[in-house]
C-alpha cells in the first residue's frame, strides 16, 4: 500500500497567550522569538497512523508531503525520522497566502503525480488556523471517499477501517481505497524519533515541486485563487478581572467562595 | 436587504437539535425578509419540521437511511435543497457531521466555508464571518470571493427564536449510495445529564495528578446535584487516560456554556477555553495564581485542590 501523510509546519500552538503577537499590517502571526516552528500536532498523529499500518504488513511505503516555505523541509524530515520513506516539498511563490481550497488543489495534484497512492492521512485540522478543511476538500478533488476524525485506522482487504467518535458514542466505518483519512488525537501520541533514525532520515530523498511541475495554473493558486479571504486578524479581548478568594485556610477559602456564589445567586 | 439563508439541521431524538434552533435564530437575524430554509434528514424529519421556529421553508426526507450520518448521502440531499432554493448563505453546526459537511459542500458548490464561526454578518452585500484561530489566541474575520457563503457555527454562539415553523415543506430524495459503510455503532451509555445541558460543569485537568482526582470531583458534582451538574475534563486529562474522551471540553472537544464552570487543575490554554468561555461564571481552583485561566475566571481559589475541594464540598453541605 502507498500511504501519503500531509504535514504542515506551524508556529507552536501551545505558545502562551502572553507571548502571542500579531502584525496588524500583514494580518500574520509573529512567531514568538526563540520558539521554533513545529510539525502540526495532528499531522504527527496522522504520521503515526500511517506508520502503524506500514508496520502491520509488508510492502507498504509512506510518502510525506508538505506545502510551505523552504524551512518546511524540517517537518518533512521529522516524519521521515519517524519512519516515512520519501518526502515531497511543495514550494512555489504561487502557493503563498492561499486558503484551504488552494492548498488542497496543490496537494491533490501532487498525489495524482505520485500516481499509485492508496491512502492519504491528514491531521483533523492544522493547529494554527484550526479550519479542518484540507483533507476533506482533497477527498472531493480526488473524488475519493473520506473517513474523518479517525481514532484508529486499520488496513483491511481492499480498504481501510476507521473507528471514530460520534456525539456521545463511537462508530466503526469501512471504505474502499483509494481514500482519505483525517486523524484525531485519540489515536495516540506520535513516536519520538531517536538519534539513529534522525541520522538515517537525512539520507532519505526529498523532492521539491512547484506549480509547473504539478501542471497547475498559478491564477488558481495562492492569494490569486483563494475563495476565503482573511480580512483581519486580531487579539481577543479578555475578562481579566478575576477576584482571588481570600482565606487563611482552605476551609476559609471554601466558605468565602460558597458565600460569594450564594450572594451572586449562582448556587 | 432580504437574504436567503439555508440551515442544515440535525435531529436529536426526533426533534431539531439545540444547535439547529440556534442556527435558525442566527438565520432569522440575518435574512431580513428573505427565506430561511431548513434541511432535515432522517426518520421523523417532516414531523419535526414544525418545531423549526424561524424557518419559512423546510426541505425534508423521512428516509431512516439518513439517521446514522454519512457524508455522501447528506451532501446529495443538501445539494438538492440548494438547487431548489437560492441561498446566499448556508449555516451548518460545528458538529461531527458539520465538520465533514462544510468543506465538502463548499468544494462541490465551487465556494468556500469558514469553520467554527461565532459571528456571521451581512455587511451591505459582503458576508463577513468571524471565528477564533490559533486555538483562540486570535480572532480572524473573513470575506468570501464566491457564493453562496458557507459557515459552520460554534454551538451556543446564537440564541434560538420562538415563533412559527415553516409554512411549506418540500420533499427531498431518499438517501442512496454511500462509499463509507458503517460496520458497528456503540452508543454511549446514556446516563444522566449531557455536558451541554448541565447548568454546572466541574472540569478536571492535568493538575489533578491522577485519575482518582475525578472521584473527588464527582463528589463535588453529587453535592451540587446530579440533576444539574456534570463532570468535564481538559484534553491533558483525557490524553493521560484519566477519563473518557466524551468528557473533553474545548476546541477539539465539546462546547459548553453553563451558569457555572469550575476548572480544577486546568491552566486555561486557549484551546480549552474555546469550549467554556461562554460560561456565565468561571471559577478556577489552581495552585498557580498566574495561570492563564485567571484571565478568564471570575473567581480564583489559589491552593492545592486536594485540600480545597473537600472543604468546598463540606461548605456546600453545611449551608
Ligand atoms: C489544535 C489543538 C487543539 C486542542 N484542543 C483542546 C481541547 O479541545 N481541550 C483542551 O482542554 N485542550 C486542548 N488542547 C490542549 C491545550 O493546548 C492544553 O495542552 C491543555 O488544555 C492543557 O490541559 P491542562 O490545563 O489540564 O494541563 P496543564 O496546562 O498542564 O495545566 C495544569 C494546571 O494544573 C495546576 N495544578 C497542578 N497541580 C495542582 C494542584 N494540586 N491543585 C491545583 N492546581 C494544580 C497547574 O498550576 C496548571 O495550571 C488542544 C491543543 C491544540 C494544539
Amino acid at each position: 500500500m502507498h500511504l501519503v501523510v500531509c504535514a504542515k509546519q506551524i508556529p507552536d500552538p501551545e505558545t502562551p497567550a502572553s507571548a502571542f503577537r500579531i502584525d496588524a499590517a500583514t494580518n500574520r502571526v509573529v512567531p514568538a522569538p526563540g520558539l521554533p516552528l513545529v510539525l502540526s500536532q495532528f499531522d504527527g498523529i496522522a504520521a503515526e497512523a500511517a506508520l502503524r499500518i506500514k508496520e502491520g504488513g509488508t510492502g507498504h511505503k509512506i510518502t510525506v508531503i508538505s506545502l510551505g516555505e523552504e524551512q518546511a523541509a524540517a517537518a518533512i524530515k521529522q516524519v521521515l525520522a519517524m519512519g516515512a520513506d520519501e518526502g515531497v516539498l511543495l514550494r512555489d511563490a504561487a502557493f503563498e497566502d492561499g486558503d484551504s481550497h488552494t492548498t488542497a488543489t496543490a496537494l491533490a495534484a501532487a498525489i495524482r503525480k505520485l500516481g499509485d497512492v492508496d491512502v492519504v492521512c491528514c491531521g483533523r485540522q492544522a493547529a494554527d488556523w484550526d479550519m479542518g478543511q484540507v483533507g476533506l476538500i482533497l477527498a472531493e478533488l480526488l473524488d475519493w471517499p473520506v473517513a474523518p476524525l479517525a481514532q484508529s485506522v486499520e488496513a483491511v482487504a481492499g480498504g481501510v477501517r476507521v473507528r471514530r467518535g460520534v456525539g456521545d458514542g463511537f462508530e466503526t466505518i469501512e471504505t474502499s481505497t483509494p481514500a482519505v483519512v483525517t486523524v484525531s488525537n485519540e489515536l495516540g501520541t506520535p513516536r519520538y524519533p531517536r538519534l539513529p533514525q534522525i541520522m538515517a532520515a537525512a539520507k532519505k530523498p526529498i523532492v521539491t515541486w512547484g506549480a509547473t511541475d504539478l501542471g497547475l495554473d498559478p491564477a488558481k493558486l495562492g492569494a490569486a485563487g483563494r475563495r476565503l479571504v482573511l480580512e483581519r486578524l486580531a487579539l481577543p479581548t479578555k475578562g481579566g478581572n478575576v477576584r482571588l478568594i481570600e482565606g487563611d485556610t482552605p476551609a476559609e477559602q471554601a466558605a468565602a467562595l460558597v458565600a460569594q456564589l450564594r450572594a451572586d445567586r449562582v448556587l | 436587504m432580504p437574504r436567503n439563508v439555508l440551515v442544515v439541521g440535525e435531529l436529536n431524538d426526533g426533534a431539531p437539535s439545540a444547535t439547529t434552533r440556534e442556527l435558525l435564530g442566527a438565520a432569522c437575524g440575518i435574512a431580513a425578509s428573505g427565506e430561511v430554509g431548513v434541511v432535515l434528514l432522517g426518520a421523523g424529519a417532516s414531523a419535526a419540521a414544525p418545531a423549526c421556529a424561524g424557518a419559512t421553508r423546510a426541505y425534508t426526507s423521512d428516509d431512516a437511511e439518513y439517521d446514522a450520518f454519512r457524508g455522501d448521502q447528506w451532501l446529495r440531499a443538501i445539494v438538492a435543497a440548494l438547487d431548489l432554493g437560492d441561498a446566499d448563505l448556508v449555516l451548518i453546526a460545528q458538529s461531527t457531521a458539520g465538520r465533514e459537511l462544510g468543506p465538502r459542500l463548499a468544494q462541490r458548490r465551487g465556494t468556500a466555508v469558514a469553520m467554527d464561526c461565532t459571528q456571521v454578518v451581512d455587511d451591505g452585500g459582503t458576508w463577513r464571518a468571524t471565528r477564533p484561530a490559533y486555538g483562540g489566541n486570535a480572532i480572524a474575520t473573513y470575506t468570501f470571493a464566491t457564493r453562496p457563503a458557507i459557515a459552520t457555527v460554534r454551538p451556543k454562539s446564537f440564541a434560538a427564536v420562538e415563533g412559527d415553523g415553516p409554512a411549506t415543506i418540500t420533499a427531498l430524495p431518499g438517501a442512496g449510495e454511500s462509499r463509507t459503510r458503517i460496520v458497528s455503532r456503540e452508543p454511549a451509555a446514556a446516563e444522566g445529564l449531557r455536558l451541554e445541558d448541565a447548568r454546572v460543569v466541574v472540569s478536571g485537568g492535568r493538575g489533578l495528578g491522577a485519575a482518582d482526582g475525578f472521584a473527588l470531583l464527582q463528589q463535588l458534582v453529587d453535592t451540587i446535584g446530579r440533576d444539574r451538574a456534570v463532570l468535564g475534563a481538559s484534553r491533558a486529562a483525557v490524553d493521560l487516560g484519566w477519563c473518557a474522551q466524551s468528557m473533553q471540553v474545548g476546541l477539539t472537544g465539546r462546547v459548553v456554556a453553563p451558569d457555572l464552570y469550575i476548572a480544577v487543575g486546568i491552566s486555561g490554554a486557549s484551546q480549552h477555553m474555546s469550549g467554556c468561555s461562554g460560561a456565565r461564571t468561571i471559577i478556577a481552583i489552581n495552585r498557580d495564581a498566574d495561570a492563564s485561566i485567571m484571565d478568564f475566571a471570575r473567581y480564583g481559589v489559589i491552593g492545592d485542590y486536594k485540600q480545597i475541594v473537600p472543604e468546598l464540598i463540606a461548605a456546600l453541605r453545611g449551608g
